[in-house]
């Protein structure tokens, strides 16, 4: 299944003005703070509406401006896990996961949706955290939870928002295969935003690099390696920012 | 502990003597009432015959106007959390005036606004609709006077929760209303009861700005703040019964704004234990 966003806006002071293509193969996204790559995600997400351009998941066209067609977020079939997971504080993890199926046209009986995201929290490995609180769970535990819980509406796009940035090095690794092996065993369309060469490396797929608001270079790891077309991407290749930020 | 730890001798004495003075001042007067009445004295004035109208009136008015307060002020106080900032700064501003604005002063606006010879006067004798000095005047006093401590406490609730957390529901199938009643209102909701809590208290309280504009007429306006100002020139013990439910009306209130949220957010973490949250911030 493929997937085109190609879209202008203004937000604030950022002017966003971006064309990407993807496949089944993860893409990675990656960029400086403040290039607007969160603003991205949340308007393929459907919470900001672009000033112009067309984003189409597999045969939908969730926006249009020259149509006119703008589909709210609960139709657009998105899967979206942002920074620091939002996973809903005032719920356990069960009802969490099985919220998407408790909502809308997918609403399922109350028996049946616990039925059904207990199944997906053993897929991930999770089963023992179904009656914790949140706030019980490590960066890690979240993480997986929030996961579940996009992948329980069976989206057709996962929108994953710097995933790994807030776990610790060892977390951070083991989530990191566990992501790269999740995304390549079920070849679900995903954008993923990094901060972390290692992700983008272990992750596979194309990397789109998004500075001030335009992608500046597109490729696989190594052909961005190999010729850097910006400071921020050689610097990017070069130094772990993990590394960076791990001895901040 | 020490607050004034540190500071030299005189200035430590003048400022535990002014705090001690200030807190007498502020318990002294409750500690009288309490102690003032003796229980036959207290049943006498449950008795009196302006007691139970009084607060079956206040009952009534209050939780009609409380009702009224959070089923408006709920959608207004969420779109002043996420609307545009421009227009919600001054609609906010607007919103907060009856805090700033002697209660009289509202009663007499009121009167001026739904009287005879108000701007809407003509309006409501058209349609034979009388407003001031009736029930409905004592609600709408009370609704203005105390809207603006729920929709304030709301709006900074709302705020805080994450819209993150609103976009996740919404792409999980939610409608915008689902969306704000399943995730937005129980994560806000220990602010949501605060602010309640507060607004109850203000309205329960109300007192000049319903004298003007509703009057002091028994069982209709003559809610029980009024009844104290009618009692005390009668029958000081029933001023005193009235005040005293009024002062636990109030020490439940207390109860609910001090305790309630933290009963109601007992699924939030009490420390950020990890650091691990909140990056958006």
């Amino acid at each position: 299944m493929s997937w085109n966003v190609e879209l202008h806006a203004r937000v604030g002071a950022l002017d966003l003005n971006v064309a990407i293509d993807g496949n089944d193969t993860p893409t990675v996204l990656v960029g400086p703070n403040g290039s607007g790559k969160t603003t991205l995600l949340r308007m393929i997400a459907g919470a900001h509406r672009p000033s112009s351009g067309r984003i189409r998941i597999g045969s939908m066209v969730v926006f249009d401006s020259n149509e006119d067609v703008d589909v709210p977020p609960e139709a657009r079939q998105v899967g979206y896990v942002p920074q620091g997971f939002g996973l809903f504080p005032h719920l356990p993890v069960t009802d969490n996961v099985a919220f998407g199926l408790s909502v809308g046209r997918r609403r399922q009986r109350r028996s049946d949706r616990r039925d059904a995201a207990a199944s997906l929290l053993a897929d991930l490995g999770c089963a023992h955290l179904a009656e914790r609180m949140p706030s019980e769970l490590s960066g890690g535990e979240k993480q997986r939870v929030a996961l579940a819980r996009a992948l329980i509406v069976q989206p057709k796009l996962l929108l994953l928002d710097e995933p790994l940035a807030t776990l610790d090095p060892g977390s951070r690794r083991k989530l990191r295969t566990f992501l790269a092996d999740h995304l390549k065993t079920k070849r679900g369309p995903a954008i993923v935003v990094t901060h972390d060469v290692r992700d983008a490396e272990v992750l596979g797929g194309e990397l789109f690099v998004l500075e001030k608001g335009r992608i500046v270079q597109h490729g696989t790891a190594e052909e961005l390696r190999a010729e850097p077309a910006t400071d921020f991407v050689a610097e990017f290749f070069d130094t772990p920012q993990s590394d960076i930020r791990g001895m901040a | 502990m020490h607050t004034f730890r540190g500071t030299p001798l005189l200035p430590s004495l003048l400022a535990w003597g002014s705090s001690l003075a200030l807190l007498a001042l502020i318990v002294l007067p409750l500690l009288a009432l309490g102690l003032s009445s003796s229980p036959s004295e207290l049943i006498a004035g449950v008795r009196h015959p302006l007691f139970l109208p009084a607060l079956s009136l206040s009952a009534r008015t209050t939780l009609t106007s409380l009702a009224i307060v959070v089923a408006t002020g709920t959608p207004l106080a969420w779109w002043l959390a996420v609307g545009p900032p421009r227009y919600t700064r001054v609609v906010e501003l607007l919103v907060v005036l009856p805090i700033v604005i002697p209660p009289a002063v509202l009663g007499v606006a009121m009167l001026q606004t739904f009287g005879r010879r108000g701007i809407f006067g003509p309006f409501f004798e058209a349609i034979g609709v009388q407003v001031p000095f009736t029930t409905v005047a004592v609600v709408l006093a009370q609704v203005v006077v105390a809207a603006p401590f729920y929709v304030e406490s709301a709006a900074i609730a709302f705020r805080r929760v994450d819209v993150d957390l609103v976009l996740v529901a919404r792409t999980l199938g939610a409608s915008p209303a689902v969306a704000f009643f399943r995730v937005a209102v129980p994560v806000a909701s220990a602010g949501l009861l605060a602010g309640a809590a507060l607004s109850y208290a203000r309205s329960i309280g109300e007192f000049g700005a319903t004298l003007l504009f509703a009057g002091n007429l028994p069982r209709t306006t003559q809610t029980m703040p009024l009844a104290i100002y009618t009692a005390l020139e009668a029958d000081v013990r029933a001023a005193l019964a009235i005040s005293l439910v009024l002062v636990g009306i109030a020490i439940v209130l207390l109860f609910v704004v001090r305790i309630g949220p933290q009963a109601l957010s007992s699924w939030a973490p009490q420390r950020s234990d990890s650091g691990l949250e909140g990056p958006q911030s």
